[in-house]
C-alpha cells in the first residue's frame, strides 16, 4: 500500500534523490527543507513516515524530532533520519529525541527502500 | 512530467553552497569567532560532503570530510578559524569546484591541499587528533556459535517505542522472513488496568526460530532499536523447549493482528488518516520553490511577447469597433496580458546579491596579490534584476573592482600621507531608479588624473595634441578603445579587456555607464540598467510616415513646440522648460522626413543619467507595451535605434535609443556654451 512520507532535508539533490526513489516505490512523498518548514507540513496532515537530515538551518533535524514529537500527531509516527558517519553519539542523541532509525549517508536506493519498508511495512 | 536528473541539481546545487562557503569564510575572516558563521561553514561543508558521496562523486566527499574534521573543530571551540585555515579553505573550494564541474581538469593539488590543512592542524598547540568517527559497529551482543537449528529468542522493546513509530507487527513479519517459527507474546509486565498507559510498550516476545544461523539476520531486524532493549538468543536444546516459563500467554498464530489492540492512538490515528482521504481533504503534497531551466523562461517570455503583440492588435481593432462587447474583452484581456508579462518577468527577476558575493572574493584576492588593505562594502544585495543581465553583468563589473581597486586605491602609505585611513574603502551597491537600475562601484582612492590621461591619450593617438577637451571629456576617455592608463600592465588589470569592452557590453544591455571622478576623494562609476530586456512600456509617436517607440521609462513630459521655436529651423535649438534650457532635436531632420510637417508638432522631453533632450514629432499617437525585437546586423552602425517592435495592425516601429539621442542633445547644448562663452570672452 502506497504511503505518504515526509523528507525533510536542505539539500535539493537529496530531496529529489529521495522523491525519485520512494515515487518509483509507489509511494507520496513531501518535501521540506528545513525543520521548521517540515514541522508545519508534519502536524499538517498524517503522514506514515518522516525521513529527516539532522544537519540543516533554521532548525536542525534533532530540533525538529523533539518537537514534532511533543504533537500528539506525531504517535506511532516513525522518524528515520540521515546521517552522513555513523556517530553513536549523534544517534543516540536523535534517538532520545524520538527518532525510530536511520540510514547512513551514501545510502543506495534500495536501501532507503528497504528502510521505509522496514518502518511502515510498505 | 519529466524530472530532471539528481545529478545536476548536485551540481548546482553544489554551486550555490561553495558561493554559500566562500561567503561564509570571508566573513569569518573578519569575524572569527561568529558561531553562526561557523555553523553555517560547517553545513556548508557538511551538506557537500553528504549530497557529494550520494551522487557518486566520492572523490568529493573524501576531500571535503578532512575541511569537516577540521571545521568540527572549530565549532566545538577546539581550534580557532585562523586566516592560514581560512585561506587553505579558499582554495580547497576552488578545488571542489572544479571537481564537481571539470573532474577531468582536477590535478593532484587536492592532495597538496590536504597537507597544508595537516601541516597546519598538527602545527597547533591542540594536537590534531582527527575526530575520525568509528566505523558503524552492530556487532551483536548475543551471537552463539551455530550449534543447532533451532533458536530460541527473547525480546522486549523499549517501553516507548510504539510511540516512537516502531510497530512490533512489521518486527514479527521480518522475523517470520527469516524462518518458520512459533510466536509467543509475553504478557507478565502488563500493569493492571488503572496503572497502564495505552502508549507504554508492556509486551514481551518469544520466537522459537528454526534457521542456519539467524544472528545477523536478527541484528538486522533489531538494527535501530539494540541499544534500548533487552535481547536474547539461544540454541534451543530438546529441553528447554519442554520448559515453558509459566507466564507465557496462549501461542499466537502466524498473523499478530491482536497486538494491534495494545496502541489505540495510533490505531485512531490510522482512522483519521483514512478519513481524510476518503473525503478527499487530505492535502496535496506541495514544495515551496522548483528549478526550471533557464530556457523554458525565455521561451516563456517569447510566448508573452507574441500575446501581448496579439493583445495589442485586438485593442487596435476593438478601439476602431463600435461593438461594447468586443471593447470589454479587448479590456479585459489587456489587463490579463499585462498581469502576465509582469508575472513572467518577475519569475525571471533574481537579487544582484548572487552577484555580489562572487566580488568578494575578488576583492580579498585582489587586497593580498596587491598588498592593499581593502573594505568592501555591499548593499542592496536584495534588488532585483533579469536574470539573463546578471549574467552579463559579472563580467564588465568584475573589470570595474579590478580597476578601482588596482588604479584607484593608493598604497596604504600614500593614503596615510594624504590623511585618508590606510584601508581603503570599495563600496559596490545597487538601487532602483525608476524603471531603471543604478549598480555603482565607489572606490575612496586618489581620483582620475585628468592630465594624465591626457597624455596617454595623446600618446596612443586618441586625441591630436591640440584637442580642446574639458575635464569630463578626459574622464570619458578612459572608455575609448585602446586607452589603458597603468603606467605598466600589471597582472589584474592587464588581461586585454580595456573599458572599451565594458562599456560595450552595458550598452548592448541599453544601459549607460556614469563616471564621477574627485581629485583625492575617488571616484563613482554608476551604471544604469533597464530592469528587463524582452518587454518595456512604449509611447509610440509619428514623424512623417513613420512610427516610432520612445521607451516610456524615459518620458519626461510631452509639450508643444512653440510657434517662435518653429520658425527657427537652425541657430538656438534650445526650450525653456520652466527656466531650464533643454535642447531639442528634430527627428524630422535626423530621419530626412520629405513630407510636409504638422502644424502642431509635438516635443517628447527624455531623459538619460543627467542629461535631457527634447524629440520633435508630428504627432503623440499613445501608449503600447512593445516587444522588444534586436534590429539585424545589418542595422547596426544606426545608432539612433536600439531595436523595433511590431505593431498591432502588424506594421515595424522603430525603437528609438533615448541614450543616444540624449548625448545628441547634450552636444548641441555643450557646442551652445562653448560659443556663448567664446562670445563673452
Amino acid at each position: 500500500m502506497s504511503k505518504t512520507i515526509l523528507t525533510i532535508d536542505d539539500s535539493a539533490s537529496v530531496r529529489q534523490m529521495i522523491v525519485l526513489t520512494l515515487s518509483g516505490a509507489g509511494h507520496n512523498v513531501i518535501e521540506a527543507g528545513n525543520g521548521a518548514d517540515g514541522y508545519s507540513k508534519a502536524v499538517g496532515q498524517p503522514v506514515d513516515a518522516i525521513l529527516t537530515d539532522l544537519n540543516m538551518p533554521v532548525m536542525n533535524g534533532i530540533e525538529f524530532i523533539k518537537k514534532y514529537r511533543q504533537h500528539p500527531m506525531s504517535k506511532g509516527v516513525p522518524i528515520i533520519f540521515l546521517t552522513t558517519e555513523s556517530d553513536d553519539a549523534l544517534k543516540a542523541e536523535a534517538k532520545a529525541a524520538g527518532a525510530t532509525g536511520w540510514i547512513v549517508k551514501p545510502f543506495k536506493q534500495d536501501q532507503l527502500v528497504a528502510v521505509i519498508k522496514k518502518v511502515t511495512g510498505a | 512530467m519529466s524530472l530532471p536528473d539528481p545529478t545536476e541539481t548536485f551540481r548546482q546545487e553544489a554551486r550555490e553552497l561553495l558561493d554559500q562557503l566562500e561567503s561564509g569564510l570571508l566573513d569569518l575572516e573578519r569575524n572569527p569567532s561568529n558561531a553562526d558563521l561557523i555553523n553555517s561553514t560547517f553545513r556548508a561543508l557538511h551538506t557537500i560532503k553528504g549530497s557529494g558521496a550520494m551522487f557518486g562523486f566520492t572523490e568529493v566527499a573524501s576531500f571535503v570530510h578532512e575541511f569537516e574534521t577540521t571545521f568540527d573543530r572549530v565549532r566545538k571551540g577546539l581550534s580557532p578559524a585562523t586566516p592560514d585555515l581560512i585561506a587553505i579553505a579558499l582554495d580547497a573550494k576552488d578545488h571542489v569546484h572544479t571537481l564537481i564541474e571539470t573532474p577531468q581538469a582536477a590535478g593532484s593539488e587536492g592532495e597538496s591541499i590536504l597537507q597544508r590543512l595537516r601541516a597546519l592542524v598538527s602545527g597547533k598547540a591542540t594536537p590534531a587528533v582527527m575526530a575520525e568517527p568509528a566505523p558503524e559497529a552492530v556487532a551483536p551482543t548475543a551471537t552463539p556459535p551455530a550449534t543447532g537449528k533451532r533458536w530460541r529468542l527473547r525480546f522486549t522493546l523499549p517501553k516507548d517505542a510504539l510511540l516512537y513509530g516502531t510497530n512490533p507487527l512489521l518486527l514479527l513479519e521480518e522475523i517470520r522472513a527469516i524462518g518458520p517459527c512459533e510466536i509467543t507474546v509475553l504478557t507478565d509486565r502488563i500493569p493492571p488496568l488503572d496503572d497502564l498507559d495505552p502508549e507504554t510498550t508492556y509486551l514481551a516476545w518469544q520466537v522459537d526460530l528454526t534457521a542456519d544461523d539467524p544472528a545477523a539476520a536478527i541484528d538486522d531486524v533489531f538494527l535501530f532499536l539494540r541499544d534500548g532493549m533487552d535481547l536474547s538468543l539461544v540454541p534451543l536444546t530438546e529441553e528447554s523447549t519442554v520448559a515453558e516459563p509459566a507466564n507465557v500467554a496462549d501461542p499466537l498464530p502466524a498473523s499478530a493482528d491482536s497486538v494491534a489492540d495494545v496502541s489505540p492512538p495510533m490505531a485512531k490515528r490510522r482512522g483519521k488518516a483514512e478519513a481524510q482521504q476518503l473525503t478527499g481533504v487530505a492535502e496535496k503534497s506541495t514544495s515551496s520553490s522548483l528549478r526550471v531551466p533557464a530556457e523554458r523562461l525565455d521561451e516563456l517570455m517569447d510566448r508573452v511577447g507574441e500575446l501581448v503583440i496579439a493583445q495589442a492588435r485586438l485593442t487596435q481593432i476593438a478601439a476602431q469597433s463600435s461593438d461594447g462587447n468586443l471593447k470589454t474583452i479587448a479590456e479585459e484581456l489587456e489587463r490579463l496580458s499585462s498581469g502576465l508579462r509582469d508575472t513572467t518577468m518577475g519569475i525571471r527577476m533574481v537579487p544582484i546579491g548572487t552577484l555580489f558575493s562572487r566580488f568578494r572574493r575578488l576583492v580579498h584576492d585582489l587586497s593580498r596579490d596587491l598588498d592593499k588593505q581593502i573594505e568592501f562594502v555591499t548593499t542592496g544585495e536584495e534588488t532585483e534584476l533579469d536574470k539573463t543581465m546578471i549574467e552579463k553583468l559579472a563580467d564588465p563589473l568584475v573589470h570595474l573592482i579590478r580597476n578601482s581597486v588596482d588604479h584607484g586605491l593608493e598604497p596604504a602609505a600614500s593614503r596615510v600621507a594624504a590623511g585618508k585611513p590606510p584601508t581603503g574603502t570599495v563600496r559596490l551597491s545597487a538601487v532602483y531608479a525608476g524603471a531603471e537600475v543604478a549598480i555603482s562601484v565607489a572606490a575612496d582612492g586618489a581620483g582620475l588624473d585628468a592630465a594624465r590621461i591626457r597624455a596617454k591619450a595623446e600618446e596612443n593617438g586618441i586625441i591630436a595634441h591640440d584637442a580642446k577637451l574639458t575635464d569630463q571629456e578626459l574622464y570619458q576617455l578612459i572608455f575609448a578603445p585602446g586607452f589603458s592608463t597603468a603606467k605598466e600592465i600589471t597582472a589584474l588589470s592587464g588581461r586585454g579587456v580595456g573599458m572599451d569592452v565594458v562599456k560595450r557590453t552595458i550598452d548592448g544591455l541599453r544601459g549607460t555607464i556614469d563616471l564621477r571622478t574627485k581629485p583625492g576623494e575617488g571616484t563613482t562609476l554608476t551604471l544604469r540598467l533597464p530592469l528587463t530586456l524582452a518587454i518595456i512600456d512604449g509611447m509610440l509617436v509619428r514623424v512623417g510616415d513613420g512610427r516610432y517607440t520612445i521607451p516610456l521609462a524615459a518620458v519626461e513630459e510631452c509639450v508643444e513646440l512653440p510657434a517662435e521655436a518653429i520658425s527657427t529651423s537652425r541657430g538656438r535649438n534650445f526650450l525653456d522648460i520652466r527656466g531650464a534650457l533643454v535642447p531639442f532635436v528634430r527627428l524630422r531632420d535626423i530621419f530626412n522626413t520629405p513630407s510636409e510637417p504638422d502644424q502642431y508638432q509635438k516635443v517628447v522631453i527624455v531623459s538619460s543619467g543627467d542629461g535631457r533632450v527634447g524629440l520633435v514629432v508630428d504627432q503623440i499617437i499613445g501608449n503600447n507595451q512593445t516587444v522588444i525585437k534586436q534590429l539585424s546586423k545589418l542595422h547596426t552602425q544606426l545608432k539612433a535605434f536600439s531595436g523595433a517592435t511590431i505593431l498591432g495592425d502588424g506594421t515595424v516601429a522603430l525603437i528609438l535609443d533615448t541614450v543616444h539621442l540624449v548625448g545628441m542633445g547634450q552636444a548641441y547644448e555643450d557646442k551652445f556654451k562653448a560659443e556663448t562663452t567664446g562670445r563673452a570672452a
